[in-house]
Parts: structure tokens; C-alpha cells; sequence
């Protein structure tokens, strides 16, 4: 299947905004104006964008910290991702979580993730669960990696959407690290996507620096859950390009690894894929990175104009009223 | 509120409630007044629905679901896989979705095994970006029945010490019905210990229809006294109306002050009742340490100190797992006995 001129270019944009607003928020940790933990997610832009095209408007995520793409793809402006990294009141979660955590909003049908992976798996089980009782043809997706996969709930969570045929689609990132962990001490097989035969559903693996790879392989099992046959598994090989935070110098992952992933980077790859058919030349991404930089200069100038929370609410909205 | 005796009436056998209608005042069994309160809800509203292990076609292990598959389909009481963690998390998600869910714990035992999802990921939702979690957590819990260490726990104040969370703990048929229904109804999440020992032992009238609501947070004073205030819960508040009518033979006033909730506290019940008579006992089948009874201890030191004329009594369970051999689990659990060796005490201080 050959993607349309279009999409790929979309895909293009939201991939290459996702790096520029990572690498934005990297400088500004440097800067000392985001405290706290950062996550990169360099290295994961296919995945994520391809994941959250494949959705419909009506779909419901539940990205995780890698996954920044998915957010942006959903709507989620980065002006309120960038006052969410400054603590900002205006934020998505006003102050009260931090970095990418806890950036739901569900009119974006988007579910704030927690710590504890895959946690969301199984809020989005629940969400799948809500469309198939309610007879709508909707889907819900979730992200976990090959740490998380060594949950039990990755393991129940993966069965409850089996039995019930929920129409559900898991994005498994294996990016072969989970903080300093390597997979082979999460695991003695080779694939996480094998254990979905266990599960009685699908388990697919695609590589998840080709764009067009993850989006094929998401669109299909988007179909499939719509069309009522079941939840899928995905597993999408991938590197973590940056340590677990921007602490983690992650001197525990050998270089020639780096090397061999640097030389697979998705943003280069769909770059020469456009170049290749035509859609892409050097003043055509100039201009685009032109576009995306000034993007971000509006975007931070939004957050960092933003108050912090009020001190006197920090007690507030722990119930809904 | 005053006390009805009719609650201590013992009943052996479940009755057949046939096609009595849910809104008539009638006598029900604590068990049947859980069973009520649930088809209420699910009649009424079309986004409630109840999940559970052993729910539907078999009617719960405790049969307090029983007849509802029935009536209400397997789509509204659904079976699942034994997994209360992702049986949490799915009702988490249903909720996100417009659905009420009412979730059963087997017993509360083996809430443990849903942990995360209730207090990480359940209580903190609302606080961190706003999404309310409209679920019910019902955790059959409590002792006394010789089940041993595994299915006799009182293990709420987990959940008390927990921002975001609300508990409620009914001690008698009409506020076993009325607080299921508000916690139905809650915006947020409710943790909701109904007693076991209680299931059959314990009749009562039930109001059945809007009348027979239950406001969350609010303790009932269930016997007025002078002397003494025994503050209490669930099962324990049959222990304490004993030694409360055994004392006033013996001449002494004793109040009696059923929680009910016990997140969020009623503060203002609880000081009331410590500034007129005191002295306060506090009673609970829980373990001790950092149980609820040190919390309502530490409200009245803080804010009634110069009322007290005797020393916050605790009776709670020690600190042990609970026990199975009828010697052992009767030396663990608190009991009228008890309550009274401590309300004597405190009475003559």
C-alpha cells in the first residue's frame, strides 16, 4: 500500500513538531526553567504520529511518555504541553502533574497516564469496553512498553479486552531498555507481540522507525476493532535515543547500539521517502522548520506568559463536586 | 435517630422477595437491603452496571446479586475474569465513558490485588486533570465468621488514608441501602465496606425509594447519653447499643455514635458527641495502629481537649493478621465484652 502525498506530508509536519517541541523542552530544562524529571522521546516520532493518524476523531488514546506525537496529532496545542512543562496554571493539568503525566482531556479523547505502566492499559480496556456496551464504532488504544509488558496487568489487561473482543489496539514500544533494564533481563523471548497468542488475538510486529510500517499495521488493527473483531497486539521495534530522563546519561547502553538505531532514525527516513517521491527538497524543509521553530517561539512565549497555580488551591478539586 | 430494636431481629433464611415492588417500606435482611439498593440503581439508571467475579449466572458468592442477570441482562452483570485489577482499571475506563460502575469485590480481602488502580490511578484522576471517576467499589469485609486471615479483613483505613477516595461503612438495612445508592450516585470514587456478619443476622426496615437516601459524610447519633460516647462502626455498632442498654441497667448514660461514613469524616458529630459527655470510646473491628479510630482520636484531642475528662479509649482489634480457630479469631475481635470491660473503666476515671 502505497500512502497518499498527503498523509505522508501531514505525517511529516506532526513528526518533525514532535522532535522540535521535545528538543524545546530538553533546552529549557537546561535553562532550568523546567524542574524536575524530562523525558525525551527521540526515536519514537513514527510510532507515535502514525498511532494517532490512524485514529479517528472519535477514538479514544491513552499515550504514555514517550509518545509525545500521539498528543500533538490529537489536538493537544503545544502551548498547553509547554505550560504543562513549566508548572503553569493554564497547563492541562493546572499545576498538579508533572511532565507529561496526567495530560488527559477527554473532548481531545486523550487519557493522562500515571507512573505505574501500563496502568492505562487498563483504563483503556474499560474505554473499549464502554464502545462495544454501547454499540458504537469506536476504538481505544493503548501504549506500553517492554518494561511495562512485565506487569501483571499488561498480562489482565491484555485478556479482559481478548474475552470480552473489546475493540481495542495495543501500541507496545519495545525500545529495548526500560530505564537501565535490557530486554533480555525483562524476558526470555525474543517478541512481546508472541505473547498475543496467549491471549487468543493478533499479535503483530512492525518496525517502528518506518512510518509507513507502524501506520499500516495500526490502520489494519483500527479497521479490524471497528469492525468488531477484536482487540490486536502491535509490538514496534524501536531505541530509546535518550537516556530514561535527561538525568541518564545511560552509559549502560553500549555505543555501537546507538550507532545502528541513530542510522534508522524515523525522521530521516520518511525525509528520504518524500525526497524520493518528490515532496520534499532543502527548501521545503527549511521552510518547514522555520515554521515549526516559530510554532514553539509563540507556544513558550504563551506558557512562560502564564501564571503558576494560586498556593491557596492546592487543596482543591481533589473530588469532583 | 433512635434506636430500633426490631435490628437485632435474627432471621435464618433468606426470604423470597418475589415481585414486591422496591419502593414499599419493608423489612429486609442487611443483604437483601445491598440487593435492593443495586436493582434500584440499575432500574432507574441506564449507565449503572455491575461487574464482578461470580456475579451473574451464579448470584455472587455471597448471593447478593442474585436474580439480577436476569432481570437486567448480562450486559448490565458482567462476569469477568478473576482480575480485580483490571476489573478496576475497566471500570475506570466505563466511567470515562458515561457508565456508573458498580464494582464487587469478592471479599474485601482481595481488594489488595486492585490496589493501583483504586489509589493511584482511581483517587488522583480528578485532582490531576479533572476527569471524575464515578465507580463503587463494594468490599464484602469484616470478621467473625471463622474464615480466617484471607477473608476477614477490615482493611478500610488503606483507603481512608487515601486523598480522593470516599468510604462508607453501613452498619444497619436502611443505611446499607441508602449509602449504596448515594455512593452509586457519587461523582467520585466510594469504597463501600458492607458487613458480612451482617449479611443475614441483621433486619431492618428499608425505605426503597428516594426517602431512604443516605447523604455520605453525615454519622447518625444512634442513643443518647450523658456519661459516655461510644463512636463506632459496622458490625461493632451492635456491640456497643449491648453494652449501652447493659449499662444504663447498671445506671449509666451512654451515647452511641454510628460513623457511617468514614471518609470524609462527620467532624462535627464526632466533636459534639466528645464536648457533651467527655469521655470517649472508640471502638473498631480493624486493627489498631493507624486504624480509623486513631484519626477520630485525633480530632477530638486537637479540637475538644479541654472537654475530655478521661483518656480517648480505643477497643480495636490487635495487631495481628486475623485468625481462624474459633479461640483465636474471638480473642482478636472485639466484642461486647470487651466494649464493656472498657466503657467500665473509662466510666469510673
Amino acid at each position: 500500500m502505497e500512502l497518499s502525498a498527503e498523509l505522508l506530508t501531514r505525517a511529516h509536519y506532526w513528526m518533525r513538531l514532535t522532535r522540535a517541541l521535545d528538543e524545546r523542552g530538553a533546552f529549557l530544562h537546561k535553562q532550568s526553567k523546567i524542574i524536575g524529571g524530562y523525558f525525551s522521546q527521540i526515536g519514537h516520532e513514527a510510532i507515535s504520529v502514525a498511532a494517532g493518524l490512524a485514529l479517528g476523531p472519535d477514538d479514544v488514546a491513552a499515550p504514555m511518555h514517550r509518545d509525545l506525537g500521539t498528543y500533538l496529532v490529537r489536538g493537544l496545542h503545544p502551548r498547553r504541553i509547554l505550560a504543562q512543562f513549566l508548572g503553569r496554571a493554564t497547563g492541562v493539568s493546572h499545576g498538579r502533574d508533572a511532565n507529561l503525566h496526567g495530560m488527559g482531556d477527554l473532548s481531545l479523547g486523550l487519557i493522562g497516564f500515571i507512573s505505574h505502566l501500563p496502568a492505562s492499559t487498563g483504563v483503556i480496556a474499560g474505554v473499549a469496553h464502554a464502545f462495544k456496551l454501547k454499540g458504537e464504532p469506536r476504538v481505544a488504544m493503548a501504549f506500553f512498553g517492554d518494561g511495562g509488558a512485565s506487569q501483571g496487568l499488561a498480562h489482565e489487561a491484555l485478556n479482559w479486552a481478548s474475552v470480552f473482543q473489546l475493540p481495542m489496539v495495543v501500541i507496545c514500544e519495545n525500545n529495548q531498555y526500560a530505564y537501565s533494564t535490557p530486554l533480555a533481563r525483562q524476558m526470555r523471548i525474543e517478541h512481546i507481540a508472541d505473547r498475543a497468542a496467549g491471549y487468543g488475538m493478533p499479535g503483530v510486529i512492525v518496525d517502528g522507525n518506518d512510518f509507513c510500517a507502524v501506520y499500516e499495521a495500526v490502520t489494519q488493527a483500527v479497521e479490524r476493532a471497528r469492525a468488531g473483531g477484536g482487540p490486536t497486539l502491535i509490538e514496534c521495534k524501536t531505541m530509546r535515543m535518550r537516556g530514561h530522563a535527561i538525568h541518564d546519561n545511560m552509559a549502560y547502553v553500549p555505543k555501537e547500539l546507538l550507532e545502528t538505531w541513530a542510522r534508522r532514525d524515523p525522521i530521516a527516513r520518511i525525509e528520504a521517502l518524500l525526497r524520493e517521491r518528490g515532496l520534499l527538497d532543502d527548501a521545503g524543509l527549511a521552510a518547514l522548520l522555520e515554521r515549526i521553530d516559530r510554532e514553539l517561539d509563540e507556544a513558550q512565549a504563551y506558557a512562560e506568559a502564564s501564571p503558576y497555580p494560586d498556593p491557596s488551591e492546592v487543596t482543591q478539586g481533589v473530588y469532583a463536586p | 435517630m433512635t434506636w430500633d430494636a426490631n435490628l437485632h431481629t435474627s432471621v435464618t433464611t433468606l426470604a423470597e422477595r418475589g415481585d414486591a415492588p422496591v419502593n414499599a417500606v419493608r423489612e429486609l435482611t442487611y443483604l437483601e437491603a445491598i440487593r435492593e439498593a443495586l436493582r434500584y440503581e440499575l432500574r432507574r439508571d441506564p449507565s449503572v452496571l455491575l461487574m464482578g467475579e461470580d456475579i451473574g449466572v451464579y448470584g455472587g458468592a455471597f448471593k447478593v446479586t442474585q436474580g439480577l442477570i436476569e432481570e437486567f441482562g448480562e450486559q448490565r452483570v458482567i462476569d469477568t475474569p478473576m482480575t480485580e485489577l483490571a476489573m478496576i482499571y475497566a471500570a475506570i475506563g466505563m466511567s470515562f465513558q458515561g457508565f456508573r460502575p458498580v464494582v464487587e469485590m469478592q471479599f474485601a480481602d482481595f481488594i489488595s490485588t486492585g490496589f493501583d488502580a483504586i489509589v493511584q490511578f482511581a483517587a488522583t484522576n480528578h485532582y490531576r486533570w479533572g476527569q471524575p471517576v464515578p465507580i463503587t467499589i463494594r468490599a464484602p469485609g469484616a470478621g467473625g465468621l471463622r474464615a480466617g486471615p484471607f477473608h476477614s479483613q477490615s482493611n478500610e483505613a488503606w483507603f481512608v488514608h487515601t486523598p480522593g477516595l470516599k468510604v462508607v461503612a453501613p452498619a444497619t438495612p436502611a443505611d446499607a441501602w441508602g449509602l449504596l445508592v448515594s455512593a452509586i450516585r457519587d461523582p467520585n470514587p466510594v469504597i463501600y465496606y458492607e458487613t458480612k456478619y451482617l449479611y443475614r443476622s441483621l433486619k431492618g426496615p428499608v425505605a426503597g425509594d428516594e426517602a431512604g437516601l443516605v447523604p455520605i459524610g453525615a454519622a447518625a447519633l444512634r442513643r443518647e447519653g450523658e456519661e459516655l460516647s461510644i463512636i463506632t462502626y459496622g458490625a461493632m455498632l451492635h456491640e456497643a447499643m449491648a453494652v449501652a442498654a447493659d449499662l444504663e441497667r447498671a445506671g449509666h448514660s451512654v451515647e452511641v455514635l454510628d460513623l457511617r461514613t468514614l471518609k470524609p469524616l462527620d467532624e462535627a458529630a464526632i466533636l459534639a458527641t466528645a464536648r457533651k459527655t467527655g469521655k470517649v470510646l472508640i471502638v473498631h473491628e480493624a486493627n489498631r495502629t493507624c486504624g480509623v479510630g486513631g484519626e477520630v482520636a485525633a480530632l477530638i484531642a486537637e479540637h475538644a481537649f479541654e472537654y475530655l475528662d478521661g483518656p480517648i479509649t480505643r477497643v480495636a482489634a490487635p495487631d495481628t493478621p486475623v485468625p481462624y480457630s474459633p479461640p483465636l479469631e474471638d480473642a482478636h475481635r472485639p466484642d461486647a465484652a470487651k466494649i464493656r470491660a472498657a466503657a467500665q473503666r473509662l466510666l469510673e476515671f
